[in-house]
Parts: structure tokens; sequence; C-alpha cells
């Protein structure tokens, strides 16, 4: 973990309320895709815990959906600096991924799968990447991961654009070795279900710090008690104790 | 440069800087950022007889400069806290800890200080009769002079160590209750802990923390400690540490003058991990702007 001043290059809407904003600081703790950086705002007691979307040549970038009082504030910002504590939480494993790996992100959980199917796609991997939302306006990133290779499906729940249904329903008919998601909980429960591999689930939860000192977001899982924030966000499909 | 050291139950510590128990861990988690050696001390995650998991999540929200948390002491039981995270702690700290301790019975909370006792790191037993988060037990013992006496008097029994009492906010006469832990043989007590809070989603019309309610902290909650610490310290002859939204240097000598022989830190450190470092080091500076030598001659100073 580390604790530095980033300057806001950009913080523009990519819908009506997700944001893409750019940073340029020190990113050399954040070392692995599926990690997370905490952001002090001005006003504000609490940090706000954000997934990683990609970081590269001094370059941090985060996608975050307007959901209160604090990302209303952040998404308002246009330059300056923000403290940022990077390198938070562990982040996805690539080692088990096999060949044909497959990601599926809901909604605000698609950002940190870009940099995850950037780093698999290096290690020479196939990746296919179904982006689920509600409906065709909250689509985004869909070219992105065209861009850089991936084999890109979109579902909506109301059909108004790609395949209509949920996720799972365009999981079933792609092939492949492994998978890693990220999404709301009732996705990430219905594709524990639906999955026919070993995989990656990340978790979010409401934290107090962020880096494994308050128990604010603790859960139970197969091997014992978890932190999200430190031994999480990212758990693995056979350790996870669904709660309710 | 002024002199920061202060003796606090008969151990001199470097400065009066502690982080306090739930917002530090077991120490080592912090020690990877700085060399936690520079605090005072620092006082360990709350420790229970039997493993706890806590309270189920969400376990905190933010309020206007605060925060409430109902973590509800998770903690692995005092037996693996000596075998794991104290052997942990002893790598990176080489002063006293002070043993932060809960429970839910009088007898409780003698076994578990009974058993950190035999432990050569602990300095000092900051026994929590104060905690908002668990049911039938921690504040219940705090919130009667009667109780906490009685608290007091089987943690006395089973320790030669110095026991410090930690006090609930929420109450209706903290001296009352604070004298009560002086007279039972208490050699220091700390507060404040956490003033029970709430918070409701307006979305979903339900409190944002699943167990309703829970501890508030942070700098909101500053003057109702120095005011509770002021009071306290006027009534009793042991020294008090003082603690409730500490987050700068100022805080700091604010609250020695209000009477703390010692100050924890608590939320601070959540929201900026090296705020103990920090302080420690900014706390020359306003020393010196405030004609301070010695920040022992400060304790109490507003009579």
């Amino acid at each position: 973990m580390k604790q530095s001043f980033f300057d806001i290059i950009d913080n523009i809407p990519l819908t009506d309320n997700v944001y893409k904003m750019t940073l340029k600081g020190d990113i050399s703790d954040i070392t692995c895709p599926g990690q997370f950086v905490n952001i002090k705002l001005d006003g504000f007691f609490l940090r706000r815990p954000i997934s990683v979307n990609d970081a590269e040549d001094g370059v941090l970038t985060i996608i975050y959906k307007v959901v209160g009082s604090g990302t209303e504030a952040m998404s308002k910002l246009k330059d300056g600096q923000l403290d940022i504590l990077t390198g938070l939480g562990n982040g996805y494993d690539t080692s088990k991924s096999g060949d044909k790996v497959l990601l599926l992100g809901g909604g605000v959980g698609v950002p940190p799968l870009y940099m995850l199917a950037k780093k698999l796609i290096s290690q020479g991997k196939s990746v296919s990447v179904v982006l689920g939302f509600n409906t065709k306006d909250e689509i985004f990133y869909e070219q992105e991961f065209k861009d850089i290779g991936a084999d890109v499906y979109v579902t909506t729940v109301d059909g108004s654009y790609g395949i209509k249904g949920f996720v799972t329903d365009a999981m079933k008919d792609i092939e492949y070795t492994y998978f890693y998601t990220c999404g709301p909980e009732p996705m990430l429960k219905a594709i524990y279900k639906a999955s026919a591999t070993s995989g990656q689930f990340s978790f979010e939860e409401r934290m107090g710090c962020g880096f494994g000192a308050c128990m604010g977001c603790s859960c139970k899982t197969v091997t014992g008690y978890k932190r999200i924030c430190k031994d999480g966000p990212v758990l693995e499909k056979e350790e996870i104790l669904w709660e309710n | 440069m002024g002199k920061l050291d202060v003796t606090l139950c008969g151990i001199t510590l470097d400065n009066p800087i502690i982080p306090a128990s739930g917002t530090f861990g077991f120490g080592y988690e912090f020690a990877e950022l700085y060399d936690i050696n520079c605090l005072g001390t620092f006082s360990f995650k709350g420790t229970t007889k039997d493993a706890r998991f806590g309270n189920p999540t969400p376990r905190i929200a933010e309020c206007t400069a605060g925060m409430i948390n109902a973590v509800g002491l998770q903690n692995p039981g005092v037996e693996r806290v000596i075998s794991e995270e104290l052997p942990k702690l002893k790598k990176c700290f080489n002063k006293p800890v002070m043993a932060n301790i809960s429970g839910f019975s009088v007898e409780d909370y003698a076994y578990t200080c009974e058993k950190l006792d035999k432990e050569d790191q602990v300095g000092w037993l900051e026994v929590n009769v104060s905690c908002p988060n668990v049911h039938g037990g921690g504040m219940s013992f705090g919130t009667s002079p009667e109780a906490a006496a009685e608290v007091t008097r089987a943690v006395k029994a089973v320790t030669t160590k110095p026991v410090i009492i930690k006090l609930s906010p929420n109450v209706t006469d903290i001296v009352a209750i604070a004298k009560a832990c002086e007279e039972a043989g208490a050699d220091g007590i700390s507060l404040i802990n956490t003033m029970l809070g709430m918070r409701i989603d307006l979305k979903t019309r339900k409190p944002v923390i699943a167990n309703k309610m829970g501890g508030f902290s942070g700098s909101a909650i500053f003057p109702v400690a120095v005011r509770m610490v002021y009071q306290v310290a006027h009534a009793v002859k042991i020294p008090v540490i003082g603690m409730g939204g500490v987050s700068s240097a100022e805080d700091v000598i604010e609250m020695m003058l209000a009477g703390a022989t010692a100050v924890e830190i608590g939320a601070a450190n959540l929201i900026d991990p090296f705020a103990c470092r920090d302080i420690i080091n900014d706390l020359p500076r306003v020393m010196a702007k405030y004609n301070i030598d010695n920040l022992s001659d400060i304790i109490g100073g507003v009579k």
C-alpha cells in the first residue's frame, strides 16, 4: 500500500451516472488487476474505495457510478489533486485461468475486468467477455474490450441491446476453462450456480479503512473469516459461503 | 526540542500517542507502512475469552466529520491472540503494549486478563466496559458504577499489571462511574469509547448498519471527549487517557490540558494510516508554537 497524491487529468461521463476519471501519479503499488484504490475527498470523512480500471505508464484510470453524495462530489471534479491509497486488495490471480477465459461483469462491476482482460491477452490467452447491463443507455466499454482483442457479448435485462437477459444467459453458450467476475451480489450468486468450472469472484462491502485495520468488511468463508479489503476483494469459488 | 515523554501508571512512554483499540489491529499491518516503534504504545484489538466473528455487515456508516462502526469485537479469542497474534506483534514492536480486553460476564473479564497478565510484552490491561456493539455485555458493565467496580475488582485480583478501565460516554454520570472504578482499585481510566449513533438510508428506509446502531467516532465527537476527560480527570487521582475524535497535534495538546496523561487516536488511523506517526512528528512544532517545553507539564493544566 502506498499513499500519494495524483493529478486529475480528466473526468468524463460514460453514461448518465457512470464516470471515468484518469489521474497521473505513482502507480507502482498497483501490481495486479482486481485491486482497488481508496480516495480521500474534501468534506467527506471516509475514503471512497474504487476498483482500478487500468494502471499503465503512470496513469491510473477508475470508472465509478454516482451512488451517493461522495461520488456525486467526485463526478464534479475537473482538476486538482487527490490523496489516494493505492495497491489495496489481493486482485485476480491469473495463473489458474487455463487458455479460454471467460470474464463476466455486471454494471459498475465491468471496469476491473478491463485491466484483467489486458493481462490475460498479453499472456496469450483467449478471452471472452460478457458485459451485463439493465438497458442500452447504461452500456459502456463494449468497444474498449473489442479493441484489445476480446470476444465481447453484451446482455441487457430489457433486451434493448445485445442478448436479452442476464450474463448467465450468455454464459451458457460460451466455452471456457475458467472464469472471473465482478458485479452485484445477485449476479455473483447466479454465476456461482450456473458456472461449470472454478473461478474467482470480486466482492463489494462497505469499508472503514480499506487496508485491513478496522474489521468493518469481514465475511465468513470456507477457510475462515476474511476481510474483503485485505484478504479480498477477490475470493475463489470454492471458498465462498453465501450468508443469505 | 521539547520533551514528549509521559509516565502512564509507572511506565514511561516516549510520547503520549497511543493508537486506539480496534483501529490498529495487532500492529503488524501498520508496521508494513512505518516503524511503529515511534509510538508511545498502542492498544491492540479488543480480545475476548472466545473467538468472535462480530456483527453482520454492513458494519460501517459515514457521518459528517465521523463514522459509525458496529464491528462487534471480532477477534480470534485470547488463546489464539497469545499464540498467533502476539508473536507477530513482538517482531515489529519492542515496547510494552496495551492489551484491550472485553467480556460478557465478570468471569470472562477475569479469565482473559489472567491469561494476558502472563505475557511479558503486555504493559497495561485496558479493560473495555463500554463496547456499544455487543448485546448482553460490554457497555452494560460500564453504565453502572457498581458493575464497573465489580469488573475492576475481579480483574485486579488476577493481575499485577496496571489496570485501565475504558469507559463509555453513553451514561448519565461518567464521574460517578470513574470514581467507583478508582475506589475498586483501577490504576487508570481511559475515555471516551464511541457514542451510540445511528444512520438511516433514505432510499431503502432502513438503518445503514445491519446492527441498526453503532459507535460514533471521529472528529465530530472531540468536544464531548474533551468535556468528559476534563470532568473525570478532575474527579479522580489516577491517570486518565483521553480519546475521542483526536486527529491533530493540537487536539493532543487540548486533550492533555483537559487532564489526559496520554492520548489515544482511533478513527483517524482508518482515514490516514500514517496519522499517529505524523501527529508525533508534528508535536514539537505545535509545542513550540504554544511555548510548551515539556508535554507532561501541561497535563490537567486547565482548572
